[in-house]
């Protein structure tokens, strides 16, 4: 019988514990190098940019080495007067994936006052479509990620009773597959970033009841390798957004001890990178802010002490989510 | 511009074009204080001056259509280029089919590309033509088979224009490739839930084309999950088709002990549990064996998990006992 799998094999000489100091300083300088080829590469997602390199300095408590007012500014000048939606960067068009990003670093700021918050909600709620689902921007395209982003958004503002919250649920359930997963619209693959996002939804909304549990719940499982990493898919690679999103979404429904977190951990600590700092996707890659975030993250929901407890609905700290008194709902098992 | 290192060397800046002259070119502005200031990259900078500029004084021409060009060239990703192509294609009155020939081209350099695949769906939206639809994801998924714009692209194109005829052949093929793609799996349960529908027959031809790809290789999670997913259409349940339960107990006989079968007969077993209708082959005992011969032998890695399931079975002794005094 043949049992091959596809993963990678972590070598003797991989990082085995956490180099926070390399991470901190690797955000530090990363953002703001304009001599940085990669810097002006981004611009078109600057926004969500700011977002993962605020939240992982957050999480590191580092957070003062960042440029707040800079960047209160420049989310400021990002809103568009018209529709009330935040662009990546200043002259981009609005879009619901930035807006959320904006709404993230104000809340862990505390500056919600930055932005006129009645255009975001009124940018929102014009993506609602009649089905419940919601479009990314004006274009009309429609994805899970999206009703995500938006529930998200609101409730970060304490807003979420201005859309159809029920249709929105209906929805995301409507993208529910036969294994329990789900995808980005109804009938698509299931997929480990698109069930984050739909046990989110469901997460921010209080309908958890909705889900297959442990249907659901033993597919997450299934992603993990046995390097230790976890994939988002049957048959891919693993992939430390992946394990985040996978991770994530256990937490949610309480069982995230049903992946060897041992291993787990192995994996993410391997995929630092010992000279520059920050994380890659996978052991030896070219690490990157995205992926530093969810490393990070991934630690801090296996239990790592020195970073500061991060909300799994959220992605964010812990004590945000609590000042915020939000209550996203983790089932009991 | 297709090598690079050539194309490179006759490009000229705009700002040495006579005929942007009249444009002044507008540098990013972010609010973010520089620290240093050394162009990263001249080419790129030059060009995104000048869409700025454009963009600002909202220019509706032939030569801003080109600009985008150059613009997606050196960052497809951009959604806000995009968008302005598409009202420049709307207001210019392009012709849109050259527009899919090259948007086709894009594709091909950049297949994972959420803005792409966009562009292209709003093209065909506007033409209300998706005869070549299937032949471009076709090609997509050749190189990656799970490409997930290109599928998502493909159901958009099939649901929208009911072009379900060929497509089982279509899965076929690809499942024939590697049996083991999850993404041709869920686009066989696609085109049954959507098109064909579950009539007793068309589930039973399922089961058996699914039995036999399992028998060609055991181990394949997906084909397992697509059996489960079929059979929440027969009416008798995971535990009441003897062509099934008798297929896995003969795998299990002759020494099978893929991780995925082991599990599904667990699943069997909880069925015939909560239904009453437990039997030499499917009862709490086994279940819990089995569970145990995943967590110490078979599946180690997940071994948390088997453990969970073992005690909710042994939860359901407690119960039935309670139940029979
Ligand atoms: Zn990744």
């Amino acid at each position: 019988m043949s049992f091959k799998t596809k993963d990678v094999v972590l070598s003797q000489t991989r990082p085995t514990t956490l180099l926070l100091q390399k991470h901190a300083d690797y955000l530090a300088s990363y953002g703001l190098n304009k001599d940085d080829f990669e810097y002006c590469m981004t611009e078109y997602l600057r926004m969500s940019g700011i977002y993962w390199s605020l939240t992982a300095m957050e999480l590191m408590d580092q957070s003062s080495r960042m440029p707040k007012d800079d960047i209160i500014e420049f989310i400021s000048l990002c809103q568009d007067s018209e529709s009330g939606g935040i662009s990546a960067s200043n002259g981009h068009d609005p879009h619901m994936l930035y807006t959320l990003s904006a709404v993230q670093v104000l809340a862990m700021y505390d500056r919600s006052d930055a932005i006129n918050i009645d255009g975001v909600v009124k940018f929102v709620v014009s993506l609602q479509q009649d089905d419940g689902s919601f479009f990314g921007d004006k274009w009309g395209e429609v994805d899970t990620r999206f009703s995500f982003c938006a529930v998200m958004t609101l409730s970060l503002l304490h807003r979420l009773d201005a859309i159809n919250v029920n249709r929105a649920v209906d929805f995301v359930l409507s993208c529910m597959n036969f294994d329990g997963g789900f995808g980005s619209k109804p009938g698509s693959e299931s997929h480990a970033g698109l069930i984050y996002c739909c046990v989110g939804t469901l997460s921010i909304c209080k309908r958890m009841d909705a889900l297959k549990v442990d249907e659901l719940a033993w597919w997450l499982c299934e992603r993990q390798l046995p390097s230790g990493g976890l994939n988002g898919r049957p048959e891919k690679l693993p992939d430390l957004c992946y394990s985040w999103w996978v991770m994530a979404s256990l937490s949610m429904l309480n069982r995230i001890h049903w992946v060897d977190q041992e291993k787990l951990e192995q994996y993410i600590l391997a995929c630092q990178d010992s000279e520059t700092g920050g994380f890659s996707d996978r052991p030896g890659d070219i690490t990157d802010p995205f992926h530093t975030l969810f490393g990070l993250a991934g630690l801090s929901l296996l239990g790592n002490s020195s970073i500061k407890q991060v909300n799994p609905t959220y992605c964010m700290p812990q004590e945000t989510i609590d000042r915020l008194r939000l209550e996203p709902q983790i089932l009991l098992i | 511009m297709s090598d690079c290192g050539d194309s490179d060397a006759g490009w000229i800046f705009y700002k040495d074009r006579p005929d942007w002259n009249d444009i002044k070119p507008v540098p990013e502005d972010d609010g973010i204080t520089p620290v240093v200031v050394i162009a990263h990259s001249e080419k790129f900078e030059d060009v995104y001056d000048y869409f700025r500029a454009i963009l600002q004084k909202d220019e509706k021409s032939q030569r801003a259509l080109e600009l985008t060009k150059d613009a997606v060239e050196l960052n497809s990703a951009n959604y806000t280029v995009w968008q302005y192509r598409r009202e420049l294609l709307k207001e210019l009155g392009t012709d849109l089919r050259s527009e899919l020939d090259y948007v086709e081209s894009v594709i091909k350099i950049s297949p994972k590309n959420y803005q792409v695949w966009h562009h292209r769906r709003v093209l065909v939206e506007w033409l209300q033509d998706p005869s070549q639809e299937l032949d471009l994801t076709a090609e997509a998924l050749l190189h990656d088979p799970k490409n997930y714009h290109a599928w998502q692209h493909r159901q958009w194109a099939i649901k929208s224009f009911r072009l379900y005829d060929k497509e089982i052949e279509f899965v076929d093929s690809l499942l024939s490739d590697d049996v083991r793609n999850n993404s041709a799996w869920n686009q066989r349960y696609f085109v049954h839930n959507n098109h064909t529908g579950w009539s007793d027959m068309n589930v039973q031809r399922e089961i058996c084309y699914t039995l036999e790809k399992i028998k060609f290789v055991k181990n394949n999670e997906s084909a397992w999950n697509y059996l489960r997913g079929i059979l929440l259409h027969d009416k008798r349940g995971i535990n009441g088709n003897g062509v099934v339960t008798a297929f896995c107990e003969e795998l299990y006989k002759n020494r099978c002990r893929s991780p995925f079968l082991l599990a599904f007969i667990i699943d069997v077993c909880e069925e015939a549990i909560k239904k009453n209708e437990t039997n030499g082959f499917h009862n709490v005992e086994r279940a819990k064996e089995l569970c145990t011969a995943l967590a110490t032998k078979y599946d180690k890695i997940r071994e948390k998990y088997w453990m969970y399931l073992r005690d909710r079975f042994e939860m359901y002794v407690c119960v039935n006992g309670e139940n029979s005094q």
